[in-house]
C-alpha cells in the first residue's frame, strides 16, 4: 500500500519537474529541475518494479542499522577531499588572480567557488561526519537501533541531494547572497523537510533506549539539531519571486536582516560547528581513550551554558555597523561570557586523558583528538577576545577572521572528525585494526603543519591590513590605499595556500588509508552488533 | 567497541551509569574554571552598567560613562576638520600658481591630495597613479587635456565625457570604420605607427599619409602631435593609452574610443579638489 503512495508522490514530483525545465527563468533552476526530474522519475520506475514483491519480512530491530553510517563515512570522506580541495583553489586564485580563468568567467572565479567552498566543508563535510557519527553514537548509548526504519536512509540521501542542489546552485549562479545560508528557496525547502526526519530518526532513537539516562553526547547533538532547524527557518524567510525560478526575497530589511543573518551565521559556528562537535569529541574520546569522561557535573554545567549563552553572541559580527551600540554591548558581553563554557568542552575532553597521556606516544588517533581539542580550546579563545570592540575594530574585514575560523575548521571540526573516522572504520567493516597507523601519524603532521601554516599567516596579513586601513597621518589623512594592503598580503597568500595543500595531502592520505583498512585489514572475528545496554 | 574502560588505582568515584563502556567520574568542576566564569560574569554585569546595552521599550540603557560609537567617530572628525579649517581656507583663497610658493600649503596640499587620490582615483588610475589601459598614467608629462595646475583642477572637477557636469571635457573621435574602407583604415594605422617609429610597411605607410591627411589631421594635427583643446593624443610619441600594436590601433580607428571620468565636483570640495589636483600636477608632469 505505502508504495502506492510513493508512486503517486514520485510521480507528481517527476511531473512538477518537467514542467519547471519548461518554464524556467534561469539556468540554476532549469538544471536543478532536471536533475529533480531524474531523481523523481528514476525512484518512479524502481519503486514500479518492486512493487507487488512478496516481502521477505526479517526481524532486525535487535540490531544496529549500521549500513546508513558506513554511507556516511564514505561521504564525509569524499566531500572532505572536495571541500579542502575547492578551498585550497581559491587560495590560489586570491594569491594568483590569473586562475580566475577568463574562459570560466561566471562559473568558476572565486566568487561563485567561494561558497561552494565553504558550503562543501561545513555542511558537506561537517554535516556528513555530523549525521553519521550522531547516529553511531545515538545508537551506541541508548543501546537501541535507528528509530524510523529507512527514514534514515532517507535522510542520507535527501542530504546528498541537498548538497549537490546548494554547489551546482552557486556554480550558476543560484543564490539569496546570504553568508552560510546561500541557497534559494526550494533547496531551504527540501533540507527542511530532511531536517525534520532528521530529527525524528534521533528523538525516535533517544525516546526508545533502553539505557535510563540520556548520554551527554547525545544532549549537544539534540540541541544541534534543534537549533539549527531553528536558525534555518527564521533566516530563510523568502517570498520567491516566481514558482518556475531561483530568485527569491528575503522578508527582513535593513539592519533586521543584517542581524538575522549574523544570529544565523553565528549559531551555525556555535550549534553546527561547536554543539555538534561536542557530541562527536564526548565520545570518541573517551572510547578511544579507554577512559571514562573526566567530570559529569562540569559536563552539565558547561552544557547548559553554552547553549545559553551562544545563541545571544551574534551581534559582534556587527560592531561598528548601522547596529545599535546597545546590541553591540549585549553581543560583545554574551561572547566574553562564553569564553568559560567553551573551555568546559576542552577541560573534559583533556583530562579524560589524565591516567592516559602515555596512550599520546603510541596512538596518533589519540594524539589527533588531543591536537582537535587544543585548537577548540584556543579558537574560543580568539574568538571572545575578537568579539571586544577595541580588538574588533582592529581585526574586523582583516584575514585575521579567515585565520580564526580556520584555525577552528581545520584544527578542531577537521582533526576531530579524522580522529572520528579512523575509529569508525575499522568497526564498521569489522576489521581488526587500521591498514596502518604510520600513515595516520603522516596525516596528523601534515594537517598540522598546515593549520600552522594557514593561521600563522592570516594572523600576520590580517593585523598588516588592519594596521595598515587606519593608519593616518597628523592632518587625519589616509596613507595607504586597499590597493596597496593586497599588494602588501601576497607573500603571505601564497603561505596559506601551501598550508591548504599540505592539509589536502594529509586528507588523501587520510582517504587511501581508510580504503585500504576495507580492503586489506585483517577481519574481525566476532563483532558485537547487537544492541545491549551497558548496565 | 567492545573496549571498557581500564579502572587505574587512585581513580575518583563514578557516577555509576555506563553507556557503550563509558562512564563519568564524579569529579567537581575545577575550580580556576568556576571561579573564571563567576568573574567574567560579573565583568559582563559591570560593563553593561558603563555601557550602552540594555533595550528597554523605546530606547536602550545608555550606560553610565556617556559612550556612543557615532558621538567617537563624529568628535574625532570635527577634530580633524577644526585643526585643517585654516589650511582648507587657505588652499581655496590661494591663487592656484601661488599654493606651491608656500612650503607648508603645499605640503598639507599633497599629503590631502594623496589620500584623496587613493580613495578616490586609484581605482582607475592605480594606486601609484601609473595608469592602466584606457586609463592615463599621471606620471609622465604626456596629457591630453593640459598638465597646468588650472588644467588639471578643470578635469577633476568637470570630468570627461561625463553627463554630469556641462563643462566636462568633450571630444569625439568617430568611427572610421563606417567612413574608411579597411584598406584605408589599415594604411592609416601603419602611418600612424611611422609617426613614433615603429617598423611598418613603407609604402602602406605613404598611402596612409594621404587617408590621415583627409581625416585625422584636423584634431591630432598635420604633424600628428595632438591637441590639447580636444582631448587629441599626441601620436608621435610612444605613449599609448590603448596601446600602440597594429592590432590594438585597428580597433582604435575602426570602433573609435570614448573613455570616461566623472565629475568630481559634486562629491568632494572645493579644497580637496585643488589638493588632489596640486598631488597629481608634482608626480612628475606637471606644467
Amino acid at each position: 500500500m505505502s508504495n502506492y503512495i510513493k508512486l503517486i508522490a514520485l510521480g507528481l514530483v517527476t511531473l512538477f519537474a518537467a514542467i519547471g525545465t519548461n518554464y524556467a527563468r534561469d539556468l540554476a533552476y532549469q538544471v536543478h529541475a532536471i536533475l529533480v526530474m531524474l531523481i523523481a522519475g528514476g525512484l518512479f520506475i524502481w519503486t514500479l518494479r518492486n512493487t507487488d514483491e512478496p516481502d521477505i519480512l526479517v526481524d532486525r530491530s535487535g540490531e544496529y542499522m549500521d549500513g546508513v553510517i558506513r554511507y556516511g563515512v564514505i561521504a564525509t570522506a569524499f566531500w572532505g577531499v572536495v571541500g579542502f580541495l575547492a578551498g585550497t583553489f581559491i587560495a590560489f586564485q586570491l594569491a594568483f588572480p590569473v586562475l580566475n580563468f577568463e574562459w570560466a568567467e561566471g562559473y568558476l572565479n572565486f566568487g561563485r567557488l567561494r561558497p561552494l567552498h565553504t558550503s562543501a566543508v561545513i555542511f558537506a563535510f561537517g554535516g556528513n561526519a555530523l549525521i553519521a557519527t550522531s547516529f553511531y553514537v545515538v545508537q551506541r548509548t541508548s543501546a537501541a537501533r535507528l528509530w524510523g526504519g529507512n527514514l534514515a536512509w532517507f535522510v542520507f540521501w535527501g542530504y546528498q541531494l541537498f548538497i549537490v542542489l546548494a554547489a551546482t546552485g552557486y556554480v550558476l549562479g543560484g543564490t539569496q547572497s546570504k553568508e552560510y545560508a546561500e541557497p534559494e528557496w526550494y533547496v531551504d525547502l527540501w533540507l527542511t523537510i530532511v531536517w525534520v526526519a532528521y530529527l525524528a530518526v534521533f528523538l525516535g532513537t533517544i525516546v526508545k533506549r533502553k539505557e535510563p539516562h540520556i548520554y551527554v553526547a547525545n544532549w549537544f547533538y539534540l540541541s544541534f539539531i534543534v537549533t539549527v532547524a531553528m536558525l534555518h527557518l527564521v533566516n530563510n524567510m523568502t517570498l520567491p519571486v516566481s514558482i518556475w525560478g531561483s530568485k527569491s526575497v528575503i522578508v527582513w530589511s535593513g539592519v533586521q536582516d543584517a542581524m538575522i543573518q549574523w544570529w544565523y551565521g553565528h549559531n551555525a559556528v556555535g550549534f553546527f560547528l561547536t554543539a555538534g562537535f561536542l557530541g562527536m569529541m564526548y565520545y570518541f574520546i573517551p572510547k578511544q581513550a579507554e577512559r571514562p569522561v573526566f567530570s559529569y557535573k562540569l559536563s552539565i554545567i558547561h552544557f547548559w551554558a553554552l547553549i545559553f549563552l551562544y545563541i545571544w553572541a551574534g551581534p559582534h559580527h556587527l560592531h561598528y555597523t548601522a547596529l545599535p551600540d546597545w546590541a553591540s554591548t549585549l553581543g560583545m558581553v554574551f561572547s566574553v561570557v562564553l569564553w568559560m563554557p567553551s573551555w568546559g568542552g576542552m577541560i573534559n575532553g583533556l583530562m579524560t586523558l589524565s591516567g592516559a597521556w602515555d596512550k599520546l606516544r603510541t596512538d596518533p588517533i589519540i594524539r589527533m583528538m588531543v591536537i582537535s581539542v587544543g585548537f577548540y580550546g584556543m579558537s574560543t579563545f580568539e574568538g571572545p577576545m575578537m568579539s571586544i570592540r577595541a580588538v574588533n575594530s582592529l581585526s574586523h574585514y582583516t584575514d585575521w577572521t579567515i585565520g580564526h575560523v580556520h584555525s577552528g575548521a581545520l584544527g578542531w571540526n577537521g582533526m576531530i572528525t579524522f580522529g572520528a573516522l579512523y575509529f569508525l572504520v575499522p568497526v564498521l567493516w569489522k576489521r581488526e585494526r587500521l591498514y596502518s597507523l604510520q600513515m595516520v601519524s603522516w596525516h596528523f603532521w601534515l594537517a598540522t603543519i598546515g593549520i600552522v601554516l594557514y593561521a600563522a599567516s592570516m594572523w600576520v596579513t590580517g593585523i598588516m591590513e588592519g594596521l595598515m586601513w587606519r593608519e593616518v597621518d597628523a592632518n587625519g589623512f589616509l596613507v595607504n590605499s586597499f590597493a596597496d594592503t593586497v599588494a602588501a598580503k601576497f607573500p603571505m597568500y601564497v603561505v596559506r595556500a601551501l598550508g591548504g595543500v599540505l592539509y589536502v595531502a594529509g586528507a588523501v592520505i587520510m582517504c587511501y588509508n581508510l580504503w585500504m583498512t576495507v580492503r586489506r585489514a585483517p577481519a574481525k572475528e566476532a563483532s558485537l552488533t547487537v544492541a545491549v545496554p551497558a548496565e | 567497541m567492545s573496549k571498557t574502560p581500564e579502572k587505574q588505582p587512585g581513580d575518583p568515584k563514578t557516577t555509576g551509569h555506563s553507556w557503550d563502556g563509558i562512564e563519568e567520574f564524579d569529579n567537581p568542576m575545577p575550580r580556576w574554571w568556576l571561579w573564571t566564569f563567576y568573574a567574567t560574569i560579573v565583568w559582563g554585569v559591570i560593563y553593561t552598567i558603563l555601557y550602552p546595552a540594555w533595550p528597554l521599550v523605546q530606547s536602550a540603557t545608555a550606560g553610565v560613562l556617556g559612550w556612543s560609537t557615532r558621538a567617537n567617530v563624529q568628535q574625532e572628525i570635527v577634530e580633524f576638520e577644526e585643526r585643517n579649517a585654516p589650511l582648507n581656507a587657505a588652499l581655496v583663497a590661494t591663487p592656484l600658481e601661488d599654493i606651491s610658493k608656500d612650503p607648508n600649503l603645499q605640503q598639507y596640499a599633497v599629503n590631502a591630495g594623496g589620500a584623496v587620490f587613493r580613495t578616490w582615483c586609484a581605482q582607475c588610475h592605480g594606486s601609484g597613479a601609473q595608469g592602466a589601459k584606457g586609463f592615463p598614467n599621471l606620471l609622465d608629462d604626456a596629457w591630453l587635456w593640459g598638465g597646468t595646475l588650472e588644467d588639471i583642477v578643470h578635469t577633476v572637477a568637470h570630468g570627461i565625457r561625463n553627463e554630469e557636469s556641462d563643462e566636462a571635457r568633450y571630444s569625439e573621435m568617430p568611427a572610421f570604420g563606417e567612413i574608411l574602407e579597411p584598406e584605408e583604415i589599415s594604411q592609416v594605422v601603419q602611418y600612424v605607427m611611422s609617426l613614433s617609429g615603429a617598423q611598418t610597411d613603407d609604402a602602406a605607410a605613404q598611402a596612409g599619409k594621404v587617408v590621415f591627411e583627409d581625416n585625422c589631421a584636423a584634431c591630432h594635427g598635420e604633424d600628428g602631435k595632438g591637441d590639447v583643446t580636444q582631448g587629441a593624443p599626441n601620436l608621435t610619441d610612444a605613449i599609448w593609452l590603448y596601446g600602440g600594436d597594429e592590432k590594438t590601433l585597428t580597433e582604435t580607428v575602426t570602433y573609435s574610443r570614448f573613455g570616461v571620468m566623472p565629475a568630481w565636483q559634486n562629491r568632494l570640495t572645493e579644497a580637496q579638489i585643488r589638493a588632489v589636483s596640486a598631488y597629481v600636477h608634482q608626480l612628475g608632469g606637471g606644467q
